[in-house]
């Protein structure tokens, strides 16, 4: 289990983590790569579906950050 | 020499000049743009956002102050009316009010603006490493330099000074590496001349140089540093990317202290003004601090906690209850270093009156505000006058307008103020400088027309995609060709390439010759953030002739190679990924129309006080027909018996004069006895049953502003109503106005203050009383000269330029005797005469004094009637029952609820000045919206399936814009597509699913969610 690097699914805000995930980028932060973000206008349109979804495409953890 | 924008008609130029393009000239840019006129925003800096944009975060809602001004920074960027003429200075105005001239140095950038597209490279290139001005010197920058990350516009610039290759002839790396030729060493300054009907006065500030008071030790000591330092300290975007370190050691400080009041309140160093923002920048500072680290201890050396803002005095009180910030009562005479640490000692006299000597890691100066020196002697060149401190001059109640006919002012350069009242006053200066050319609106600025539109329903979907080198920004990690190859694999794809720069003139060019050449009907970009480049490629499609929202981008810059620098691999993978999602979306994207409707070019303005008043005359004066509704039988509200002001000013009279002028203005009708039962539409279109002397009437209208005031509080406490003797602050006013003779013969007054302000029940200062009491103190010794007078107070909040009235108070003899909350004053009558018990901190006794008069600083409440308007609109209001407008900092005249705005002690407590000021500035936001004679409505919005819904109102209670209603004929719920904003949480919540919105859909979302992998 060392080198697992899981695949995370960000699902996230326009408004506040879009912009801070783009801030990082500015910023040079660097963190893995098999990290992959949606931009929701806003968070409350995630449905229960799009998570299960996501895991059912390979996902092995979702974040949402809004 | 080039001349621009003198094609106006007439004498007079649709165009308006803003001096200074921080957040005040950017709001007064943004609404006189938005309202039919051309702008030139002049800023000296590189790019604009002034001081807002190195704050870290803002009182009292601690918001990130850089995520607030981006989206401001880049509207005003694309705005089509707006020209934004940066790193140039104003040499000189000439010409009459109406059509001036204005001369100004474009100072050499040594790039060529038109082909830099900001990507950085040079910069990544250059060898020389400078001191960063943006971070006040804690970090470094290159010789060639934009000044922060979001920097608007986006353009490098050559610092020649430090330079290499200005230097020593030799060096050059910038040219060599930047790939669009923008680097040109041989730039020159370029005099320019715009023409300009009105002037914007926004120059800002700077803050008081701390070396200046050597006994703190800035410059000596390390870890003493200014406030603004600290906010560069605290920002993530800062030298130490936002961890709390000392510049000594970069050490985590564990005890932190403010020095309040550095450079204010001054008298000695002749600035005898309050600075209005240190209280507040302070607590908020050791607030964030604690936030980062529990462990801070945090100590707040002050002379009074001037927390007069709206939210402050709650944000204070749980600085200092829930997060524990220390606040000590002390003016600190010096700081010591010891060498070996660099820790600070610091003595003080605690509340018990015992010296103690404290030592701390890190010692913080709140420096004061400056007016910008830089602006000195333009403004003495262009004849405006100045205050002795450089500030500039107001002309009575009407703050925005200087002694130069058309010239208007806003931001700390009229006076020292906090970012709402800035940004207030940039709309309020804006109105006042369109109000002057609102018979040349609209004819400086360009509409784009766009070709028609291509039908491409029921086409199979052709996708283009067109990958973004952005210099090496991309291409230097990711394998860009690849990207561009592997697109073509994808499935409705017919189009892959890969460029430069997406962003260019050319390649937009291209862009659009290819998606006519290949008839494609989606487009994906993958390239850098939508957040700042889809509006420009949604533009590029809609002159190639697609509906914009055929439109999807990939984020492979910002949320790619920048944060996968070392993977190269896996990063052109993830990128490959990226496309392949944004594809699978792009094909199911439909193209969606946003509909016309004609604008009732009308206002409605609810309250005839002075700030509704000067809202409908503003309006009027604009142009456009207002409807002015009073409850009660006579206009004038509170004004009516406010004398005058502690700075001469007769509120009273300018208000007979108001009233007059609205009586006389053919645009505006006023109806007295008059209250709105009802409102239906949207933005843009209401419609209102209003009653007048009991009859009804139906009025239509574009916008609404709520004015409809405040009243003063009838204290229940010290006997107020029960002995005649107790008077309120206005019922002394109303005395001393008409030179009551029994005030020439009393000997002893006192004033308590805070009366129904700052307790547990209203925890708000009423922003006024304190003024009011100085302002009523003097003018009760001019007339009275031997009376003694005794103020009972918690923090004199006399701020500003107000602070010298404190000082005159209290060089007349007027005596401050400070009490503690929870020992408040006992009032007794004995004998007939009023008795006074305070507990004196100072002395840690009690004091007794006799009164003759007692008069009360009684607070300021919301309107009674405020409520039920409240609800006929369907308006939020705060705890304390004032309305709430749509973001503290930023949007202080507008409601969230579009085409409602609000101004006057609706919103709450302040001055008669602060008043007029708000009711322009919600005027000039209410000119966005009455400027327009279409509006149009629609576009990624929710729309609700009548058959579906059965009307459980969930979506109702979750929709945070108050939208959803029910249609009780259909009993369905109907969206109003105006309103609505499309955030989307009512298609979540809806159980039935009947909610849709427009651009999101679930199968659009799925899509790309199952192209995860």
């Amino acid at each position: 289990m060392e080198d697992f690097q899981p695949k995370i699914e960000a699902f996230v805000c326009t408004y506040c983590t879009y912009t801070a995930a783009d801030m990082a980028g500015s910023q040079r932060l660097q963190y893995p790569s098999t990290v992959r973000v949606v931009k929701y206008l806003c968070t409350g349109k995630v449905e229960i579906v799009h998570i299960l979804k996501a895991f059912e495409a390979g996902a092995d953890a979702v974040f949402v950050g809004g | 020499m080039e001349t621009k924008g003198n094609l106006g008609t007439g004498n007079k130029i649709g165009a308006i000049a803003v001096i200074g393009g921080g957040i005040s000239g950017i709001q007064a840019s943004l609404d006189a743009a938005n309202s039919g006129f051309k702008v030139f925003l002049i800023e000296s800096n590189t790019s604009i956002g002034g001081v807002m944009a190195q704050l870290d975060k803002t009182f009292p809602t601690n918001d990130c102050s850089t995520c607030m001004i981006s989206p401001k920074l880049i509207e005003v960027a694309k705005h089509p009316n707006i020209e934004i003429i940066s790193y140039a200075d104003v040499l000189d105005i000439s010409g009459p009010p109406g059509n001036f001239s204005v001369k100004i140095k474009k100072k050499a950038r040594y790039v060529d603006e038109n082909k830099c597209v900001g990507c950085g490279i040079c910069a990544s290139k250059c060898p020389k490493k400078v001191p960063d001005a943006f971070n006040r010197g804690l970090g470094k920058r290159k010789a060639i330099y934009v000044s922060f990350p979001q920097a608007v516009p986006l353009i490098y610039t050559i610092d020649k000074e430090n330079c290499i290759y200005f230097k020593n002839g030799r060096c050059r790396a910038c040219e060599k590496f930047c790939e669009n030729n923008a680097i040109d060493f041989a730039q020159q300054d370029e005099i320019i001349e715009i023409g300009a009907g009105t002037i914007i006065l926004a120059p800002g500030f700077e803050t008081f140089d701390a070396s200046i008071r050597g006994e703190y030790g800035y410059g000596r000591y390390p870890n003493v540093i200014t406030s603004i330092e600290y906010e560069r300290i605290l920002s993530a975007g800062g030298p130490s990317q936002g961890h709390i370190q000392r510049p000594s050691d970069s050490q985590v400080p564990k005890r932190i202290a403010w020095i309040q009041c550095v450079g204010s309140r001054d008298a000695s160093m002749g600035r005898g003004y309050c600075s209005y923002v240190c209280c507040m920048y302070a607590i908020k500072q050791a607030v964030i601090s604690k936030e980062h680290d529990r462990e801070i201890d945090t100590c707040i050396f002050y002379i009074d906690i001037r927390a007069q803002g709206k939210g402050f005095d709650r944000y204070f009180e749980r600085a200092r209850s829930e997060s524990g910030v220390r606040f000590v009562r002390s003016m600190i005479s010096r700081v010591v270093e010891n060498p070996i640490s660099h820790n600070l000692e610091i003595n003080y006299i605690d509340e018990s009156g015992e010296i103690r000597t404290e030592e701390f890691d890190m010692v913080i100066l709140s420096v004061g505000l400056s007016p910008n020196q830089a602006f000195q002697d333009l403004a003495r060149k262009l004849e405006v006058e100045l205050n002795q401190f450089g500030f500039c001059e107001s002309r009575g109640l009407e703050l925005v307008s200087t002694s130069r006919p058309g010239f208007f002012v806003c931001g700390v350069f009229q006076s020292p103020k906090d970012i709402p009242e800035t940004v207030l006053q940039g709309s309020s200066a804006a109105a006042e400088a369109m109000g002057f050319l609102a018979d040349v609106r609209g004819t400086m600025v360009a509409e784009e027309v766009y070709p028609e539109e291509r039908d491409v329903r029921g086409e199979e979907p052709r996708i283009g995609v067109f990958v973004c080198h952005c210099g090496i920004n991309i291409a230097g990690v990711v394998d860009v060709k690849a990207v561009s190859e592997f697109a073509k694999t994808l499935s409705h794809v017919v189009f892959a390439d890969n460029y430069l720069f997406a962003c260019s003139t050319d390649t937009q060019e291209e862009m659009k010759k290819i998606i006519k050449e290949h008839k494609l009907n989606r487009v994906v970009v993958a390239s850098c953030s939508p957040r700042t480049h889809e509006p420009l490629f949604q533009d590029t499609l809609r002159e190639a002739g697609l509906n914009k929202y055929l439109f999807e981008m990939a984020n492979i810059r910002d949320q790619n190679s920048w944060v996968h620098a070392n993977e190269k691999e896996n990063a052109t993978e993830k990128a490959k990924d990226l496309v392949r999602m944004s594809v699978a979306r792009a094909a199911l994207l439909e193209p969606l129309h946003e509909v016309p409707f004609n604008v009732v070019q009308k206002g409605l303005v609810v309250g005839g006080g002075l700030a509704g008043l000067t809202a409908a005359l503003t309006l009027a004066e604009q142009g456009y027909e207002t409807y002015l509704i009073e409850r009660s039988a006579d206009l004038g509200g509170n004004a009516r018996t406010l004398y005058y002001t502690e700075e001469g000013a007769r509120p009273s009279e300018y208000l007979k004069d108001l009233v007059q002028k609205v009586k006389d203005n053919r645009f505006i009708r006023v109806y007295t006895n008059a209250e709105v039962i009802d409102c239906s539409g949207h933005v843009g279109r209401f419609t209102s049953t209003i009653s007048v002397n009991g009859k009804k009437e139906e009025i239509s209208y574009g916008v609404a502003i709520v004015a409809t005031g405040g009243e003063e509080y009838k204290p229940k406490e010290y006997l107020y109503g029960e002995n005649n003797k107790v008077l309120t602050q206005r019922e002394l006013e109303e005395r001393l106005a008409s030179c009551d003779e029994g005030l020439k013969n009393i000997k002893d007054l006192v004033m308590i203050q805070c009366v129904g302000s700052r307790d547990d029940e209203h925890p708000y200062c009423s922003r006024v009383c304190c003024t009011e009491a100085v302002k009523n103190a003097l003018k009760l010794k001019e007339l009275n000269p031997k009376v003694n007078i005794y103020v009972l107070y918690r923090d004199i909040r006399t701020f500003g330029f107000k602070e010298f009235y404190y000082k005159k108070a209290r060089e007349n003899g007027v005596r401050f005797i400070r009490y503690e909350a929870d020992k408040k004053p006992q009032v007794r009558e004995v004998d007939g005469i009023l008795q006074i018990v305070v507990y004196d901190p100072n002395l840690r006794s009690d004091i007794e004094l006799k009164a003759d008069i007692l008069t009360l600083s009684a607070a300021i409440r919301p309107h009674s009637d405020s409520k039920s308007l409240a609800t006929v609109f369907k308006l939020p209001c705060d705890q304390d029952g004032f309305f709430l407008e749509a973001h503290l900092k930023l949007r202080p005249l507008d409601f969230t609820n579009a085409g409602f705005f609000l101004c006057g002690l609706a919103h709450g407590p302040k001055f008669a000045d602060e008043s007029v000021a708000q009711a322009k500035g919600a005027a000039s936001r209410a000119c966005t919206i009455l400027s327009k004679a279409q509006m149009y409505v629609g576009g990624a919005v929710a729309q609700v399936d009548g058959s579906r819904c059965v009307a459980c109102l969930t979506c109702v209670r979750t929709c945070p814009y108050n939208v959803p209603r029910l249609d009780e004929e259909e009993g369905v719920i109907y969206i109003d597509t105006a309103a609505c904003q499309g955030c989307g949480n009512c298609a979540t919540a809806c159980p039935r699913g009947a909610v849709v919105v427009a651009h999101n859909t679930d199968e659009q979302f799925l899509a790309k969610i199952t192209a995860l992998y």
